[in-house]
């Protein structure tokens, strides 16, 4: 009995270990982004890795996510008598929901992943205390540009993603189904309100910060070789998602 | 390696005079404990300046800690190190990366930049802690990498390199900015004996002719006794012996025999 009140004890501490060490390497992240040198090109290549060149997947992801909410949404509605409502169903799914969290679960998966693994890579074979030793700060010099990368990334792939879901029910709902294009577009214009896009444009901002958060992390506190960096970039991507999914119900409640 | 002739007889070039000044580096009573072992136990030791001091000991031992303690990339739990007298466990931080420019540093696999050719991993230093113009990096990038032999490979990236280039390469950068101090975490560690001792040549001639204080850790016993003014031996966090290297070579400490014989019965036990 006593080993487990130590042993939940010992966890818990732990727990609240790594919390802390994570918002501590947070701040200081957030506190090096104001401090000169500013690296523009560091943070130009940051958003050309994390967003550009997750466009192909966010646009492939969009398009079926739209076709298929166009496809659901038709037959769920007419049994109403409402598929002229398709739009609007179509719309506001991926701008309050769809759009910002898929967008980020791609982005962990393709990105944060890499984020963790480059970083790891570089823990383990000293690059990070090879920085430390020449007196350049890792954090500002490795964590800062990669975090500034994501928030500014993330927003505007979740816009593309929320775009492109749009057409993809469109071109099911319009063009195969047959719902009027008039009918589709003015009963998106009527519910989509400003006030729905700023939501989405939150939680993707948020959303941004977890991932890069998470990732580089994992990746700065990599221990014990090449499977320590499996280990890191798992965890990182599992954790990441995880926080995204929590995060957008908690979020969701706040912003309603 | 001798303080009293006037050539090294190693790399053939005029022994440098006898430095002035106390010691560049002090350890006082350092310790450190990590994952719940004293890695470092009470270690009080002297740098001198201006001279090539080797750290031996088994693996294990804690020489890289130490090493790392010396630039500040571990604090210690206990203790003092001290940089011309200036406690850097108790610096700022940007204090201590004031310091730090006075350090070059060599990591045990070169911790070259991956995505960074050659050349650009020799800059990086000058063009992130200097104002010098590209121009002037680029003069003293190619002087440094012809002074390790490599003029030719400047547009290679580390994964093109054997290990021996590498070592090279690392060395290249850690001394581009001409620090006061230089630390090599085992520089020769895995290379072939030729390139060995291509390597160790070729600091005690950068040595001689720039006159840097050079640390070193190394495996490489007795070989590295021909290279060192200095000889510090460590085992289980102390330092065993610490003195210029021929009165190590002839050390009446049963572990320091031990250890350059390579015998397997003495002191420690491994099997």
């Amino acid at each position: 009995m006593t080993l487990l009140v130590e042993t939940i004890g010992k966890r818990a501490l732990q727990g609240i270990n790594r919390m802390g060490k994570m918002m501590i390497f947070l701040c200081a992240t957030a506190a090096s982004l104001f401090v000169p040198p500013f690296r523009v090109r560091r943070i130009v290549k940051q958003i050309h890795f994390i967003g550009v060149k997750s466009l192909f997947v966010i646009v492939l992801t969009a398009a079926f996510t739209g076709m298929v909410l166009g496809l659901q949404g038709y037959y769920t509605l007419r049994k109403f008598g409402s598929e002229g409502l398709l739009g609007s169903a179509v719309a506001l799914s991926l701008i309050r929901e769809l759009g910002p969290v898929l967008s980020a679960l791609m982005v962990t998966g393709r990105a944060g992943s890499a984020l963790t693994a480059e970083i790891g890579i570089m823990r383990i074979g000293d690059q990070i205390d090879s920085l430390e030793s020449m007196g350049i700060d890792p954090v500002k010099f490795l964590i800062s540009p990669r975090l500034l990368g994501t928030v500014v990334s993330v927003p505007l792939l979740t816009a593309i993603f929320d775009v492109v879901g749009i057409l993809g029910g469109y071109v099911v709902g319009v063009k195969l189904l047959g719902v009027n294009a008039g009918v589709f577009f003015g009963q998106m214009e009527a519910s989509v309100e400003w006030i729905d896009i700023a939501n989405g444009f939150i939680k993707s901002l948020v959303f941004g910060v977890v991932i890069a958060w998470v990732c580089t992390f994992k990746g700065y506190f990599t221990e014990r070789g090449a499977e320590g960096v499996s280990q890191s970039t798992t965890s990182a991507v599992v954790l990441s998602s995880v926080l995204v999914l929590v995060g957008d119900y908690f979020l969701t409640s706040v912003l309603l | 390696m001798s303080d009293q002739t006037p050539i090294c007889e190693p790399c053939g070039l005029e022994t440098l005079p006898a430095p002035e000044g106390g010691p560049v580096i002090r350890l006082v009573n350092v310790e450190k404990l990590l994952d719940g072992k004293k890695v470092l136990d009470g270690v009080n030791l002297d740098i001198p300046r201006q001279r090539i001091t080797a750290i031996i000991g088994l693996s294990g031992a804690g020489k890289s800690v130490m090493l790392k303690h010396m630039i500040g990339l571990i604090r210690p739990d206990r203790g003092q190190v001290l940089v011309d007298g200036v406690d850097i466990a108790r610096l700022s931080r940007g204090e201590l990366y004031e310091i730090r420019r006075r350090f070059g540093m060599l990591f045990q696999g070169g911790a070259l930049f991956d995505s960074l050719t050659v050349y650009e991993n020799v800059a990086f230093p000058l063009r992130e802690k200097t104002g010098l113009g590209e121009e002037k990096i680029r003069e003293r990038v190619l002087s440094r990498l012809a002074q390790v032999g490599l003029e030719g490979a400047q547009g290679k990236f580390p994964d093109e390199l054997s290990g021996g280039m590498v070592r090279r390469v690392a060395f290249a950068r850690a001394m581009v900015t001409d620090p006061e101090i230089i630390l090599f975490d085992e520089p020769t560690t895995g290379l072939d004996p030729i390139i060995r001792n291509s390597i160790l040549n070729l600091i005690c001639h950068t040595y001689h002719q720039h006159g840097f204080t050079m640390v070193m850790i190394s495996h490489d016993i007795p070989e590295i006794f021909l290279w060192s003014h200095y000889v510090v031996v460590l085992h289980d966090g102390k330092v065993v012996e610490s003195a210029p290297t021929a009165e190590v070579v002839h050390s009446v400490n049963p572990f320091v025999q031990q250890l350059i014989r390579g015998d397997i019965a003495g002191p420690v036990h491994l099997m």
